[in-house]
């Protein structure tokens, strides 16, 4: 399976070249730039591990590049995205958002159910990767 | 009662005579004074009147004051038990709509002491009461809505507005995409859970109940909720993304609606809706009950078009989306400018401005007749609903921005290989629109281009292009600006 958290999952992987214009356009709007790694996609888990401080004040875009390819180096196989952040009053959120960096194989999620009373059902998911554990996910 | 112009020369009295028993124009017992400097704390209201033939406009003016605020037809010595100069409403401007003669806008002040706090229900009765009835005018419509500050303040707002909705759904930098279940009436339980899985595990972000499914014979809320948030679940494990369908509580009483909206937060659902129709009372407690359970709340606008279409009668859709804003959703339905029903592209970037901006300045190509400050009050996620497809995402993008919740109903579930196909086709147009956006290409007249070569690679947006490609919808609109006159965009 294909996880599609992010901007842009429903599109063929990002080359550098096309991922160096998405971060020219951020830079432009004056966001700065973050890199995240995870091996536990669960959707709802949004505190990816943090490849280093926010790059507030990088304004060249091949230096970002070269963060993420430093992230997928020590990370190949896991999850790798790229935030732009947008501090202005009003939003104070993230702005941009996508993945650029996939394990080659996607296990995905189980969906467990809970039959309960009346017919309710309670839901949960479960990513099969982290039935390993943490660090060893994504590993033959 | 509005006394003619040529009456009044004969039946006026000399100001000494304010009090006496009988009838006078409003213009005299105070709801007219061209002089009045609005304080900061006014609400203020600009009208379009069309008075009737022979009624001085400036006393149609007053007389919207007066019925909008204090007055009755006659004067009353019981007035004079209050400050009632402070308690009047005060028409200050009066203007000929240029080009259409016979319609005026007229400004009228009304001191913030007037109005309940935090009560839409209380504005309401007072601004569009009962003055709508008012024989000496031929119509009447309000066009917007100065609300100050200290009102502002009196209201909670959205539950949880754009930027916590996006933080809760992990989505950023895009549009989010719905889809309406159709045929909005007559699908069982299951064969309707079947319509949400499809379209979410192919790429949608939310799937909707329609405004008319409540609980009907053919369905009871309850087997759809059950079976609707199977469907939710199952796409969020097929994904790895958050998913939801808006579950509607629309219901006769609120008790009832309490009810359903309780099922859909023991089931987990991330939204509910509700109608327009339940009205701002009911509205403003489901807000409260959102905020305090977690949900997302969607309004559906049903039945605004019969008082916000008609260019001289009613209320502007403008007014409604500030009262929905103070009186506290999530998302509300705002108009496509492209897709099937009303919608004038400068009136649409008016309302879209007035859900999701911080300040919005006075524009009158808008409609916009005041600034209007909302104190950091959260946004509005407009929605955009209504004979759209994904053949127009470049359109779409350029017309709405990217705070927005495109709905592609027909658009998704008509698509010649399957409901989850179409979601896909939608997902896909827009995520290279916005790609292409970013990357600083002309993307709004490269927009077709873009869609084909995507197309290439996507069969499901090449099947969607080809069905539905060159639909458009291209009629004149009702509701336009007065400044500036635009045909509907195709």
């Amino acid at each position: 399976m294909r996880i599609t958290q992010g901007t842009f999952s429903y599109l063929p992987d990002f080359t550098d070249e096309q991922i160096t214009a998405q971060l020219q356009y951020c830079l432009d709007k004056g966001w700065p730039l973050s890199v995240e790694f995870t091996d536990d996609p669960h959707p709802r888990n949004f505190l990816w591990d943090m490849w280093e401080l926010p790059m507030f004040d990088m304004a060249d875009p091949s230096a970002i590049l070269l963060e993420i390819n430093r992230c997928r180096k020590v990370h190949p196989n896991h999850y790798i995205r790229l935030n732009a952040y947008d501090r202005t009053l009003g939003r104070q959120t993230t702005a941009l958002s996508f993945i650029v960096n996939r394990p080659p194989a996607e296990p995905g999620f189980r969906l467990q159910r809970e039959e309960g009373p009346d017919r309710q059902v309670h839901y949960t998911i479960h990513a099969y990767a982290t039935d390993r554990p943490e660090g060893e996910r994504y590993r033959d | 009662m509005t006394v003619l112009e040529s009456d009044v020369e004969q039946a006026s009295p000399p100001a000494s005579d304010r009090w006496a028993s009988g009838v006078i124009p409003y213009k005299q017992m105070g709801y007219w004074d061209a002089d009045y400097q609005p304080k900061d704390t006014d609400i203020l209201c600009a009208f379009r009147i069309t008075p009737q033939a022979g009624v001085d406009p400036e006393e149609a003016a007053a007389a919207v004051a007066g019925e909008s605020s204090t007055a009755t037809w006659t004067v009353v010595w019981t007035d004079r038990l209050t400050a009632h100069e402070h308690y009047q409403a005060k028409a200050y401007r009066c203007d000929e709509v240029p080009g259409t003669p016979g319609q005026y806008i007229a400004l009228i002040a009304y001191d913030i002491d007037l109005f309940e706090e935090g009560s839409i229900a209380n504005l309401t009765s007072s601004i569009i009461g009962n003055v709508f009835g008012f024989k000496a005018l031929k119509a009447l419509r309000l066009e917007d809505m100065r609300i100050p500050p200290h009102y502002v303040k009196t209201f909670q707002g959205p539950p949880h507005g754009i930027v916590m909705e996006r933080e809760y759904l992990n989505k950023y930098g895009r549009p989010l995409l719905g889809a309406t279940t159709k045929p909005k009436l007559g699908l069982s339980a299951r064969n309707y859970g079947r319509v949400v899985y499809e379209a979410l595990r192919g790429g949608l972000d939310f799937t909707k109940d329609d405004e008319n499914i409540n609980s009907q014979p053919f369905m009871r809320w309850r087997d759809r909720y059950l079976s609707s948030m199977e469907a939710v679940n199952k796409a969020e494990a097929a994904t790895g993304e958050v998913k939801g369908h808006y579950l509607n509580v629309t219901a006769a009483d609120m008790e009832s609606m309490y009810e359903r909206a309780d099922f859909a937060k023991q089931l987990g659902s991330v939204i509910i809706m509700m109608d327009l129709t339940v009205g701002y009372t009911a509205m403003t407690s489901m807000s409260k009950w959102a905020r305090r359970n977690g949900l997302i709340l969607h309004l559906h606008r049903a039945g605004h078009g019969t008082y916000t279409r008609q260019k001289t009668h009613g209320v502007s859709f403008r007014v409604i989306a500030k009262w929905v804003r103070l009186l506290g959703v999530d998302h509300v339905h705002a108009g496509t400018v492209v897709g099937k029903l009303e919608g004038d592209p400068n009136m649409i970037r008016g309302y879209y401005d007035t859900c999701r901006q911080g300040f919005t300045a006075a524009d009158p190509q808008k409609g916009l007749y005041f600034d209007q400050d909302w104190v950091s009050m959260p946004g509005v996620m407009p929605v955009a609903s209504g004979g759209i497809h994904a053949g127009q995402m470049h359109q779409l993008l350029d017309y709405l921005g990217e705070d927005t919740v495109l709905q592609f109903g027909g658009g998704t579930i008509g698509h010649p290989m399957g409901i989850a196909a179409g979601a896909t086709a939608n997902r896909v147009a827009l995520e290279v629109m916005i790609q292409a956006r970013n990357e600083g290409r002309d993307y709004v007249n490269e927009g077709p281009d873009i869609l084909r070569a995507a197309a290439k690679w996507s069969p499901e947006l090449r099947a969607a292009l080809d069905v539905w490609g060159d639909i458009s919808f291209n009629y004149e609109s009702t509701d336009t600006s007065d400044v500036l006159s635009t045909p509907t965009s195709a």
